[in-house]
């Protein structure tokens, strides 16, 4: 059709803006509500009870009743969260009424956890929910008789949800030094015993001494005061700039960023090289597990976040792995026992998961996209079930597995702790990560991407898909297979039930939080989702409920992860308006025409 | 059918602005529909055409400004309430639940009356398109393009518009039966219901049209009768100008 | 034009060139039919069972079957209207299941239990579809309505943390143990069906099924509503601005998927008496392949290919794997069903009534 030009006299094309239109309190109910049910759970799955025995800070402040009243503060700063920007209209501005939709909110959220408490000491409700126990409703209520409480349960959470609220509210300087110190001083408060090992291996038992109660205690009053006043004060000093470090970093000119990110790895190899020494066996152990999940996360990194493919039987290829390495080290492998040192192995490790790579790529590369999800879970699950079953047992031992893998022996070198184990591990991170990062600039590395934007256009453009999919599989899963192999040799054992889907939605969970298709979000994923369960003791039976939720709430308010690829926030980030959808606060639209919704075919 | 009665509009726009998250639209559109009237919204491909209607319909929301049905102030309307009050549209490309039969596309078209009686629209519509009756257990998917425009037709009047709003009716079609369709559109017109076309065949449009109305990337930049407008030297240029060729 | 949306939406390269993933695929077609031909050539020769145990396989097949079917319904319905694939539906059944459970288990303490088990079951089928059907529409609501226009991906990994997330709060609320839905002494005996004997439960598996089953089809073919959810399926901004209300319909198919598994679930509790939090995953990926099996947004498919699941996974061991002496072989029941799985998407990933669903909305 004609394409138009100017058939009017020109005119001036800026318009005043219009003011934005307020924080909306019915959203601010409905969220409020949301948040009580959110409340309620946390209490009856139990979560309030075994934090409770918890002090955060010496005596103040028990972990339990945190976690309750955090969330009332977390949806108490949702719903005072000014609306997103509009063309055309002045950016909204917090005020007073963005206080109060925090505090309807959180108010809300208390009334439900009060509502709770009134059914609790009415009925005995432990037949269905176990966790509802006296004990609970004791600490729901403060020990205070009923009607006090729940007044009192609201008045709290309706404060939180306006602290949460107000955080809009701060100039963004004070805003950017205040939160890393009250999350520093979580840290600390959380990890003592982490804090502890620090302190002892750098000889400084005098600072435990100073911030915590005594050896393995809890955060003092002036402890937690001390944290966050120093917290506060570098952060202070080092930010009201409005740039990012890593925003600082780009804008540097080539040689000098060449140079910052030299030094910056030897700083950090440096201090690696340390943190096993300082840390202990403990912590090491934790850390190990963390890189071999690290190792997994980046070779998913490539399938799901480079190349668009969601494989959820992604712990098939760590499996693959894990009794390649077992089958050709240990003496006692059922079958065959060439007892090789790991390293010789490692080679038949490698074309061992490649050649189940492209077993399980074949056959879906001409499937769509949640189509290929669930058919590698499918694969997933079968090599599961074949390692455990009594057929193949006489090659795989059936249920009871491979023991006796020998220790990683480098040379001269003998591996046997954990601390030991922390060098090859990261050794191999570290490589997979270069990799990973050099993949992703390669002609590999864009038809990925090409690719994952959309299948036929890049086929178009002459990328070859069946190659493109075959490499992005076979990639991920020679660098799973490092991770199992690494992995039992470290444990010494492989058993089937290792390899649970769980693993495959851990480290999903891994990449997604941290942002898929960015390697140092990769990279902060594991380290959060995996290190912190493992160091936080009380935590670990809610740790698959927390990856659960997290999975959600990380789709529903930040797809693209915490460190995102540059490019993957602009994808998902188009409309920044549907994140709000839910709530209706825009009215009952959709907004949005079908020829948008359609995927990429 | 006329041009100079008013009166109340039976359907405005004032000051609407819409948004596709943060992408501005429609710029400060207004519009005015007498009831009666065949009006017309002629623009070029992605300047808001359908947008505007989407907006009259509550299908999507204007960020500012406001929508009038029969000088009530219908913005916080769903969609559903505004069809019901006789604002209906026949989408672009015509867009037949190709999957369903001819019968029951219709039936989707009274999908708000279903308490009445529906027996004098069919037969009304089959004396207008007697091809459909023919077809009424056939899927809609398997019908001819012209076809396939009665059914469109025929749905959007089995709602009882009082104002039809009609998307690029001739899009995609031949031009035997853009001429056949536009002949139709007029009947209806006649018979008392509003028409508000959207179109970027101008010649067509403003041969049946009473006036129209010119949108250039989300602004409304001109306003007259389909003479006035005919004879205006830019429109001319810009839109009849070039699709002479 | 209407391109089917259930194959790879590309036009297919390799009709007119044969590479080398082809030739795989071709292999694979090739050894999967020999391979199954060759086991079940070998059982049924050995003559291992008789008639009368294949025909119990068969029974027990169709009704394990049923109760995929229902719960694929709402895998299919969802897909038909959202095209996502709800992941953490069997999880919707899980909880469907629970409430069955705890339902039975409060009756079972009463005098209707024995009194009156019809009633009993009633009840409890009740229980169970509005416990299920308000979870799936809480899930929609909460998780996925924010992410009707988000790339295809996000509602599916939305999808799976919600699986999680059902899980180990059930963990958490009810405790992880086992539960045993109490008997129901009805139900144990058999039922004389043209010569036969049929467990009482199995029978009642199929009956309602069966009723559920054609209770729906007329809901979705001859009712408004019904017709709006084809409706909205098929082109939801149309549906839109011809008045039907979207959203509503969409919670209407939320509602109506949950509830079939609702009736799945406390079905399951007749049949297999033993429940946890994880009991929801392995009928819904199985559900799941019944779905895909039928033809994804196809409610017949999903009736078909439930029982045809059903049977295949469970004639499929001992007439396959048996041919081949693998010790064991119930170990690998799964593994047939994650094969068929497999097999349908390779070998027709239309599924058996692979309609063309349109997609003229591009
Ligand atoms: N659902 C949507 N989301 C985002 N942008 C849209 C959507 N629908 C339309 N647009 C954009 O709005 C503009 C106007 O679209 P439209 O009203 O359909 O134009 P017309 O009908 O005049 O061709 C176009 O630039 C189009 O890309
Ligand atoms: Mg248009």
């Amino acid at each position: 059709m004609a394409q138009v030009t100017a058939p009017s006299p020109a005119r001036p094309v800026e318009v005043e803006l219009r003011p934005a239109p307020p924080v909306d309190l019915g959203r601010a109910a409905r969220l409020g509500l949301i948040g009580g049910v959110a409340m309620v759970l946390v209490a009856a799955t139990g979560i309030v009870g075994t934090f409770q025995t918890r002090l955060l800070i010496d005596p103040i402040l028990p972990l339990g009743l945190l976690f309750l009243y955090l969330l009332a503060f977390a949806f108490g700063w949702m719903a005072g969260k000014p609306p997103a920007a509009l063309e055309g209209f002045a950016p909204a501005r917090a005020n007073s009424r963005n206080l109060v939709a925090g505090a309807l909110a959180g108010a809300l959220g208390g009334l439900c956890v009060g509502v709770l408490a009134a059914l609790m000491s009415t009925f005995d409700l432990r037949g269905v929910f176990v966790q509802l126990s006296p004990q609970l409703l004791e600490i729901l209520t403060f020990g205070l008789p009923l009607g006090a409480a729940i007044i009192a349960i609201v008045a709290i959470s309706a404060v939180a949800g306006a602290i949460g609220a107000g955080v809009h509210l701060l100039p963004i300087r004070l805003k950017r030094s205040l939160l890393p110190a009250l999350v520093w001083v979580m840290m600390f408060a959380l990890f003592t015993d982490l804090v502890g090992q620090l302190f002892a291996g750098l000889s400084a038992e005098f600072l435990t001494d100073f911030l915590f109660t005594g050896r393995g205690g809890a955060l003092t009053i002036v402890g937690a005061i001390t944290v966050f006043i120093v917290v506060f004060v570098a952060y202070w000093l080092l930010g009201g700039r409005e740039t990012t470090l890593r925003g600082r970093i780009e804008a540097m000119p080539r040689g000098q960023r060449t140079r910052f990110s030299l030094i910056a790895a030897a700083v950090i190899l440096i201090i690696l090289w340390f943190v096993p020494k300082v840390m202990g066996p403990f912590v090491s152990q934790v850390l190990d597990t963390a890189g071999i999940y690290l190792l997994m996360a980046l070779g998913l990194n490539i399938v799901v976040g480079y190349a668009g493919m969601l494989d959820l039987g992604y712990v098939a290829f760590f499996a693959v792995g894990a009794y390649t390495g077992a089958i050709l080290t240990s003496p006692q492998s059922p079958a065959f026992t060439p007892q090789l040192l790991l390293i010789v192995a490692i080679p038949f490790v490698m074309i061992a998961a490649a050649l189940a790579g492209l077993m399980v790529a074949t056959p879906v590369i001409r499937m769509r996209g949640d189509y290929l999800a669930i058919v590698t879970l499918g694969f997933g699950e079968i090599a599961r079930i074949l390692f455990n079953s009594e057929w193949l047992a006489p090659i795989f031992g059936g249920a009871q597995g491979i023991t006796n893998i020998p220790d990683l022996r480098i040379g001269p070198l003998q591996l046997s702790t954990p601390q030991d184990y922390f060098y090859p591990i990261f050794l191999v991170v570290l490589i997979a990560a270069y990799v990973t990062y050099a993949l992703q600039n390669s002609r590999w590395g864009r038809a990925w991407m090409a690719m994952r934007e959309d299948e036929s256009v890049a086929e178009a453009m002459g990328v070859n898909v069946v190659t493109a999919k075959l490499s992005a599989f076979v990639v991920g899963a020679v660098l799973a297979s490092f991770g199992g192999a690494l992995f039992g040799a470290q444990i010494g054992s492989v058993f089937p039930h290792s390899f649970d889907i769980v693993v495959s939605v851990t480290v999903l969970v891994i990449i997604i939080v941290g942002g898929m298709g960015s390697v140092p979000g990769v990279a902060l994923g594991a380290l959060v989702l995996i290190v912190l369960p493992n160091l936080l003791r009380e935590f670990s039976q809610y740790q698959f409920l927390f990856y659960g939720v997290l999975l959600i709430v990380m789709m529903l308010t930040k797809p693209e992860g915490f460190i995102p690829s540059k490019r993957r926030a602009q994808e998902l980030h188009a409309d920044e308006l549907s994140q709000d959808a839910w709530l209706d606060i825009y009215g009952d639209k959709p907004t949005t025409d079908a020829t948008t919704t359609e995927p990429p075919r | 059918m006329n041009d100079g009665s008013r009166g109340t509009p039976i359907l405005s726009l004032r000051g609407v602005n819409t948004h596709y998250g943060p992408a501005h639209i429609l710029k400060d559109v207004d519009i005015d529909i007498y009831p009666g009237e065949m009006v017309c919204l002629l623009g070029g491909n992605a300047s808001g055409k359908t947008t505007t209607l989407k907006t009259m319909l509550g299908y999507v929301k204007p960020s500012s400004g406001a929508v009038f049905l029969e000088g009530e102030n219908v913005n916080d309307w769903t969609t559903a309430r505004r069809v019901g009050h006789g604002l209906t549209m026949v989408p672009e490309n015509r867009r037949l639940f190709k999957r369903m039969t001819v019968r029951e596309n219709l039936e989707i078209g009274a999908y708000l009356r279903h308490r009445e009686n529906h027996g004098a629209d069919y037969d009304r519509i089959f004396e207008m398109f007697p091809r459909v009756k023919e077809r009424l257990t056939q899927r809609a998917g398997t019908l001819s393009g012209g076809e396939q425009q009665m059914v469109a037709m025929g749905r959007a009047l089995m709602a009882h518009p009082k104002v039809l709003l009609m998307d690029e009716p001739s899009m995609g079609l031949a031009p035997l039966l853009v001429a056949q369709n536009f002949e139709i559109i007029d009947q209806i017109n006649e018979a008392g219901t509003t028409v508000f076309m959207v179109e970027q065949n101008a010649n067509m449009a403003l041969s049946i049209a009473d006036r129209g109305y010119v949108l250039q990337t989300g602004r409304i930049v001109l306003n007259d009768t389909s003479q006035g407008l005919l004879a205006n030297p830019q429109m001319r240029q810009a839109y009849l100008g070039e699709l002479e060729n | 034009m209407s391109e089917a949306i259930s194959v790879p939406a590309r036009p297919i390269r390799s009709a007119s060139r044969v590479t080398p993933v082809t030739i795989f695929l071709w292999g694979l077609r090739i050894a999967a039919l020999a391979v199954i031909l060759y086991g079940s050539y070998q059982s049924i020769s050995s003559g291992r069972l008789s008639g009368a145990q294949w025909r119990d396989l068969l029974i027990f097949g169709t009704s394990t079957g049923s109760v995929f079917a229902l719960i694929a319904l709402g895998y299919t319905m969802v897909y038909g209207v959202l095209r996502f694939i709800n992941f953490a539906h069997g999880e919707v059944f899980m909880v469907g299941a629970m409430m069955a459970f705890y339902v039975a288990n409060g009756l079972a303490a009463t005098s209707l239990w024995i009194a009156s088990p019809f009633v009993s079951l009633l009840i409890v089928f009740i229980a169970a579809m509005t416990t299920s059907a308000s979870l799936a529409v809480l899930l929609e609501r909460i998780a996925y309505r924010p992410l009707r226009n988000a790339p295809r991906l996000i509602p599916l990994i939305t999808s799976i943390g919600a699986s999680f997330t059902i899980q180990y709060l059930v963990s958490g609320l009810v405790g992880p143990s086992t539960k045993d839905f109490p008997r129901m002494e009805p139900l144990r005996g058999t039922i004389n069906v043209a010569g036969s004997l049929i467990p009482t439960s199995r029978v009642v598996v199929i009956v309602v099924t069966v009723i559920v089953m054609i209770a729906l089809y007329l809901f979705v073919e001859r009712t408004r509503t019904g017709k709006s959810m084809r409706a909205v399926s098929e082109d939801q901004e149309t549906a839109a601005l011809m008045g039907i209300d979207v959203n509503r319909t969409i919670v209407t198919v939320f509602a109506v998927g949950g509830a079939m598994a609702g009736v799945a679930g406390a079905l399951w509790g007749l049949v297999f008496p033993s429940l946890n939090y994880f009991s929801g995953f392995l009928p819904g990926i199985k559900a799941f392949t019944a779905a895909v099996l039928g033809g994804i947004g196809n409610i017949l498919g999903a009736m078909l290919g439930g029982v045809s699941l059903g049977v295949v996974e469970s004639i499929g061991p001992s007439l396959v794997l048996a041919g081949y002496d693998i010790p064991a072989f119930s170990q690998l029941k799964d593994v047939v069903a994650y094969a068929a799985l497999v097999m349908v998407l390779i070998f027709r990933p239309t599924g058996i009534l692979g309609e063309r669903l349109s997609r003229d909305r591009t």
